[in-house]
């Protein structure tokens, strides 16, 4: 969404390549690239994945702790989604705080993931208002060539998975301590984001930086795999029609079975 | 966060908190020029929000790396006051702060020229007085309606309310409780001459049908708020029916917005609550 000489010339050679029914790297226009996923092949993380979407590459952390509840809801753990944008992973990203970008994919990430009620966090309280766990999802971008929140989504997801945080116990005066045991975390949904580009007047989905960088706007709707829609986000600035958000739900819906099916194969 | 109900209870026995029927908004009032210092600003009541949005531009931007060589960026930041929530919040901005700034920003550009002003900002400085629930949507209600004070031209309005799901119905313009226990939310903006949907957001557990059915209810809601901002503009410059057209070409091509005519009322900073 750039608007320098080089993206508005990149933007008519997308366009025309679309207009033709095909993309830049000779994909479909709903053809993903190749995804392939990795999990927990970290060692000192609790969980983990990569995922690598063409050149797009991220590692995802999983990482659970102890700490003190939010005062609303003293009995529940705490699920926390964060987004670095390494500046090693492209040449336009700096150090520094967040840029929205980051900000964006995480709570995208996040709300797909809590909306969606993926951990029961009751079940990771330990002592009402003083105690409880905190699982942190970090998302970590090494590579950027678009299309990172559905590669974040699906690597959560596995990441969560596959995840075997400390566990803890409580005794009768309240002293938490470790019980030297793992204990898996219990996924009771499987959300998964799928984001459709719009550039012009044509969808498609897995966008590269290239594409990401001239889309109009983007349309992200997270599905359950009951069908459940559980996170929405439209972003860019144009609007979308009623009947083009139906097409993109229709299109999400199918997709997101897909992808969902990568991430139990990579248990 | 409330399990969500699977079964669906007959909308005749479902009484909302406040009363209101299912597809009924809460009240709205908007009053504009409440800013003198800006070049546009509104100020909306939203059932219990209460909040501001001034407009301050087009101007130079500042940092000029973030300035575009061949348009204008509209920049929106969102931003609560501590007492606008119980318990009282930090007012650093929060991540959920930037990402509303962002997604308004986003809901806001389709409607302005943005090309006529390279290397300009327009900058809209949202503050939330009390927070009610919907705080997003009626931010942009005033925030739509602070441009169009500001003479900035403007392709259409925009209105926004969410609908989301209370007790297994679909309902309209959820309130501080629904939006809490309820089990979705899906806010939408809307631009209804363009019908273009220009903020879309869901968070919460929803079928597909009933996704399409929130957001064609607050379709119909967003309708109902672009009336109101509609007579909020025309109360204020004082146009009719007749010669709204002309009117409107004039503020269009005029460079500096129209005095307000009165001074404004003070705003209810000292709120009740």
């Amino acid at each position: 969404m750039s608007n320098n000489i080089v993206s508005r010339l990149k933007r008519k050679k997308i366009e025309e390549v679309l207009d033709a029914g095909t993309r830049m790297d000779g994909r479909g226009l709903l053809q993903y690239r190749e995804m392939t996923l990795k999990t927990n092949y970290l060692e000192k993380s609790e969980g983990s994945a990569e995922v690598k979407l063409g050149k797009t590459h991220v590692v995802i952390g999983v990482k659970a702790g102890l700490g003190t509840p939010f005062d609303d809801t003293p009995d529940e753990g705490v699920l926390m989604v964060n987004a670095e944008y390494t500046p090693v992973a492209h040449s336009t990203w700096e150090p520094g705080p967040p840029p929205e970008g980051a900000i964006e994919l995480a709570r995208i990430v996040d709300r797909g993931l809590r909306s969606a009620e993926i951990l029961n966090m009751e079940d990771l309280g330990l002592v009402s208002g003083e105690k409880v766990y905190i699982v942190f999802v970090d998302l970590y971008v090494l590579n950027w060539d678009g299309n990172l929140i559905d590669a974040c989504g699906a690597g959560a997801l596995a990441a969560l998975r596959n995840a075997e945080i400390p566990g803890y116990k409580v005794s009768k005066t309240n002293e938490v301590s470790e019980t030297g045991k793992t204990i898996k975390l219990k996924l009771r949904c499987e959300p998964v984001p799928i984001t459709i580009y719009k550039i012009g007047s044509h969808f498609i989905l897995d966008a590269t930086a290239d594409e990401e960088e001239v889309a109009d706007g983007r349309l992200t709707v997270t599905f359950d795999e009951k069908g459940n829609i559980t996170t929405m986000q439209k972003s860019g600035s144009v609007g979308f029609t009623l009947d083009e958000i139906k097409k993109c739900i229709n299109i999400a819906k199918e997709k997101a079975a897909e992808i969902r099916s990568l991430t139990v194969a990579s248990k | 966060m409330s399990k969500p109900k699977t079964k669906r209870k007959s909308k005749k026995t479902f009484e909302r908190l406040d009363g209101r029927k299912v597809d009924e908004l809460r009240p709205i009032t908007i009053e504009t020029g409440v800013i003198p210092n800006a070049d546009g600003s509104a100020y909306i009541e939203m059932g219990r929000n209460k909040i501001v949005a001034g407009v301050y531009g087009p101007r130079e931007m500042h940092p000029k790396r973030l300035s575009k060589p061949n348009m204008g960026v509209l920049r929106v930041r969102y931003h609560m006051a501590p007492f606008s929530v119980d318990p009282r919040r930090s007012p650093a901005p929060s991540r959920r702060d930037t990402e509303i700034g962002m997604v308004m920003s986003n809901a806001l550009a389709p409607a302005l020229f943005l090309e006529r002003y390279p290397r300009s900002v327009i900058d809209v400085f949202v503050e939330i007085i009390q927070a009610d629930g919907g705080t997003r949507c009626a931010s942009i209600n005033a925030a739509a309606v602070a441009l169009v004070d500001a003479g900035i031209p403007m392709k259409d309005l925009v209105a926004a309310c969410a609908a989301g799901k209370m007790e297994g119905n679909i309902v309209l313009d959820l309130g501080d409780y629904e939006d809490k226990k309820g089990e979705a939310d899906v806010p939408v903006a809307y631009m209804p001459k363009l019908e273009e949907v220009t903020l879309l957001q869901m968070d919460g557990i929803l079928s597909v049908e009933e996704t399409e059915e929130a957001i064609k209810m607050a379709i119909e809601g967003c309708k109902k708020i672009y009336e109101i901002q509609r007579e909020t503009l025309k109360k204020k410059y004082g146009m009719t029916e007749g010669e709204s057209v002309a009117e409107a070409e004039e503020t269009e091509t005029d460079e500096e917005p129209e005095e307000p005519v009165e001074k404004p009322e003070e705003e209810a900073e000292a709120d009740e609550e």
